[in-house]
């Protein structure tokens, strides 16, 4: 495993920044896909009162 | 009980206040790291923690938003590329100035005496317009009735002095380098120095000084500001100033936040809620305005007060969004309206 502390102080924060980019990303996406499931549902929910 | 070095309260506050920063941001297109950076210094993290990690945030929202907008607006790469420059030296200038303030002791004063000017600046700002829109309630016209094509007359005046050496922009007319680096330097110092991404200034600096018309403004905005975003986190990343975990939690509060305030610019009139964000950041600058007294004073008597009118102004405003969402949602009519600032 590598250890984090001892990494360059660049390198650390290049990882930093690889890091929230690839969060963001993710985030983006996993919400993305989360809204296209849940839009039907509700739509259905809705449509069904 | 902790998780990630945080307690379960800390832990909801992040997620929760990252989620309501996220609803106005997605609505009004700003009011995102410049509510961040004062909620952590109130929060008793050192200034250039809070800095950092304000500008990570803002780096992560820059993603989200260019991923959401990719294929929307214009972007002028040449211009977009020269201001990343000027902003990264404006950044490095403004970060060292804040561990050269931090050594004096001085850091949180100044930044928290910065933040009350900049968010009650932004406060009276936006009550104008609110004021002003109410007064031309029947005129659809933009504000100052321009196209989004049009360069601004300003811009236009200052293109006409001709300093050498000038460069040619994509969306038409020239520039002067000078000019490019006064503003985009301008407006990375004033981001590496608070923390915040510089949005709300970049923006209207590329459109009224360097002259572009607003939706290349727009795009050229959020590109520069996606490569400054990451250069002021590997700035600040380099000396530890990044809480990852606060960060890390912040976002994903702000993503699904972004993406129902996005969907609310369809559904809630920005006219009716424009003056409550106004009264918000007056009231933030109070807030940041009190626990700098309370600091003065040495007491810490204020500060639960000043985290109530910061926290619980960007509370208040989401919650109307999301109350005005949901009436809307009931009353089966959206009052469809175009995203504000590009629906940023």
């Amino acid at each position: 495993m590598i250890e984090f502390a001892a990494l360059s102080p660049p390198v650390q924060a290049m990882l930093l920044v690889g890091v929230i980019l690839v969060q963001a990303v993710a985030l983006y996406a996993g919400y993305g896909i989360l809204e296209r499931v849940a839009t039907p549902l509700i739509d259905t929910i809705t449509d069904a009162r | 009980m902790e998780i990630f070095g945080l307690s379960l309260a800390l832990l909801a506050l992040f997620v929760s206040f990252g989620f309501m920063v996220g609803v106005l941001f997605g609505f009004f297109g700003m009011g995102g790291s410049f509510l961040i950076t004062p909620t952590l210094l109130l929060l008793d993290y050192p200034a250039s923690v809070a800095i950092g990690s304000g500008l990570a945030f803002y780096f992560g929202t820059s993603v989200i938003a260019v991923l959401k907008h990719y294929d929307v607006g214009q972007v002028d790469y040449k211009l977009g590329a020269i201001l990343f420059v000027v902003l990264s030296i404006g950044i490095e200038l403004g970060s060292r100035l804040v561990f050269g303030l931090e050594a004096l002791g001085v850091a949180n004063l100044v930044t928290g005496v910065a933040y009350v000017v900049l968010l009650a600046g932004i406060g009276v700002l936006f009550l104008r317009r609110a004021y002003n829109l109410e007064d031309d309630d029947d005129d659809g016209d933009d504000d100052d009735g321009a196209n989004d094509d049009e360069i601004p007359a300003i811009g236009q005046k200052i293109q006409s002095y001709t300093v050498p050496p000038m460069i040619s922009l994509t969306s038409g007319g020239r520039a002067s380098v000078w000019t490019i680096g006064g503003a985009g330097g301008s407006v990375g110092l004033i981001s590496g120095l608070i923390g915040v991404g510089g949005g709300f200034i970049r923006m209207p600096a590329i459109y009224y000084l360097i002259g572009t018309p607003l939706t290349a403004a727009v795009g050229t905005s959020l590109f520069a500001g996606l490569f400054s975003g990451a250069f002021g986190t590997f700035t600040y990343g380099m000396s530890g100033s990044v809480d990852l975990t606060v960060v890390s939690l912040l976002l994903v509060g702000s993503a699904l936040g972004a993406r129902i305030g996005s969907a609310a610019t369809t559904m809630v009139e920005e006219d009716d809620v424009i003056v409550y964000f106004g009264l918000m950041m007056l009231f933030a600058s109070g807030g940041i305005a009190l626990s700098e007294l309370a600091n003065w004073l040495g007491t810490g008597a204020l500060d639960m007060l000043s985290v109530f009118l910061l926290v619980g102004s960007s509370f208040f405003v989401a919650s109307m969004i999301l109350y005005k969402v949901f009436q809307s949602a009931g009353s089966g009519e959206p009052d469809a309206q175009t995203a504000p600032d590009g629906g940023r």
